[in-house]
């Protein structure tokens, strides 16, 4: 019996089409992006270091100049196109697991968050390409005043910041995107977990805890830097 | 007490079906949600009309058999099976609405009846141990420590209703599949075919078209059995592993 072929793919094109395992990939892919936001939060909050942005400056330098960062960055947007691929395909495959829906269905048998992260997940990808257009397209393919430490010369990135995070409705923008992201977090990061099976009794508390904590201080710096830099600057 | 119940109506699989409202005005508190059916029946024959069918066997909420999603919830409002469901959980005057399970993998055979044959090809797939036949062995032989019982007997109390499947918004069968992994892959008699089992019952689920889970939890809300969610991890577990490591290329 153990002999019995019962899979009609090869053993990984099975594990990975299978809604298992396009979960893994989702879980996988959304544990990186968790590592992801806290490296990018570190950063950001440099921009708060009153020195006219030379610590920051210095710092997108480096993140734009190390080979090593480099590499993460690539493999960084890849993870998140495939979070965001599969994100899709399980969506339309989940609704057509039911295609009549019931009359009258109550919803108080679960949280609106983990119902809707498909919601939540659009309204940060929306984020996420405003975000890229505005500062990282500029870094990239140019558009950036120059500024020059030691006889070096660096792209003033903290000037742009500065600049878009003068006006209103950008940094409403940045606070409505992060409250998404929290919730979306807030659900999403103690979810992986369950999904790679990585269920204990001594360490789910403790991942639930986490994936809250997480889920409310992360977004809550990100969004006090634009709040704080137009404060400065405003009021 | 009176009652105004919408039912889903439906000849066969073929018709379109649709919600056709009844009255009934002489209802006891008393009755169990099934035998408030059965009246409606009673009188619906008497008229010379088509009876409502839903599904129903042992009535002592043992057997799984009863379904039906009732006013937005899988058997009902209380956590328990249909049968077990009284009309004191209702008010006199009350609307109720009565549906059947709604998944693509448990097609409408008529009004309220659901072809559950999904789960049972799954339980094919896997869902047993292969015994070599010979004397018969002492039930005490192989020590298992209490707490592995006592967690591979919760998981058997899952009685193969489907409300996980009706609760959850992806209609996903990932409760009662972790349910029958778990109380196997727990025991030295399962751990033989552990991979395997756990492989085929997963391929057989995703053949089936049952939606992904996105852990939402509703199911294990509302399992009249009160499986755990625990489970459902032990399974992405259990078929990782398997995947990774089994000799089934």
């Amino acid at each position: 019996m153990s002999t019995q072929t019962i899979q009609k793919k090869t053993w990984y094109v099975n594990l990975l089409t299978s809604t298992l395992g396009r979960k893994f990939i989702m879980a996988g892919t959304g544990l990186f992006l968790v590592l992801f936001l806290a490296v990018h939060l570190i950063g950001n909050l440099q921009l708060l270091i009153p020195d006219e942005g030379k610590t920051f400056n210095e710092y997108a330098h480096f993140m734009g100049h190390n080979k090593f960062i480099q590499a993460i960055s690539v493999g960084n947007f890849f993870f998140i196109l495939l979070h965001i691929a599969y994100s899709f395909a399980l969506t339309r495959y989940n609704i057509s697991a039911r295609p009549q829906q019931y009359a009258y269905a109550k919803t108080n048998n679960s949280s609106w968050t983990s119902r809707n992260m498909m919601i939540l997940g659009t309204l940060v990808l929306i984020f996420i390409v405003v975000h890229l257009q505005a500062f990282w397209a500029k870094s990239k393919f140019g558009g950036l005043e120059p500024i020059s430490y030691n006889g070096v010369e660096h792209h003033n990135l903290y000037l742009a910041t500065k600049i878009a995070f003068a006006e209103w409705w950008i940094v409403l923008l940045y606070v409505v995107s992060m409250i998404a992201l929290a919730f979306h977090l807030s659900h999403g990061v103690a979810s992986a977990f369950q999904t790679l099976g990585l269920n204990h009794v001594k360490y789910t508390p403790l991942i639930k805890v986490f994936g809250y904590a997480f889920a409310i201080i992360v977004p809550f710096l990100f969004a006090l830097i634009p709040v704080w830099m137009f404060i400065a600057q405003n009021m | 007490m009176k009652l105004t119940l919408k039912i889903w109506r439906q000849k066969n699989s073929q018709d379109k079906g649709k919600m056709v409202e009844y009255k009934l005005n002489d209802v006891s508190a008393d009755m169990s949600f099934l035998e408030m059916l059965d009246v409606l029946n009673e009188e619906l024959t008497l008229k010379g009309e088509d009876p409502v069918a839903f599904d129903h066997d042992c009535r002592e909420g043992i057997c799984g058999m009863c379904s039906l999603y009732i006013n937005g919830k899988p058997h009902g409002p209380k956590q328990t099976t249909t049968c077990q469901l009284h009309m004191r959980s209702f008010n006199d005057g009350d609307t109720i609405y009565i549906e059947p399970w709604r998944a693509k993998a448990f097609p409408v055979v008529k009004d309220l009846a659901v072809d559950r044959g999904a789960f049972d090809r799954i339980i094919q797939a896997g869902g047993y141990i292969s015994v070599n036949t010979g004397v018969t062995v002492d039930a005490n032989e192989i020590p298992i420590a209490k707490e592995i019982a006592d967690k591979a007997f919760d998981a058997a109390t899952c009685i193969g209703c489907g409300a996980c499947v009706a609760a959850c918004k992806n209609a996903s069968a990932m409760l009662f599949v972790s349910a029958k992994v778990s109380q196997f892959t727990l025991l030295p008699q399962g751990k033989a075919e552990r991979k395997r089992r756990v492989e085929a019952m997963v391929e057989q689920m995703d053949e089936e078209g049952f939606g992904a889970c996105t852990n939402t939890g509703a199911c294990a809300a509302e399992c009249p059995k009160e499986i755990s969610l625990e489970n459902i991890a032990r399974l992405n577990r259990e078929y990782l592993f398997a995947k990774l490591t089994s000799n089934n290329v």
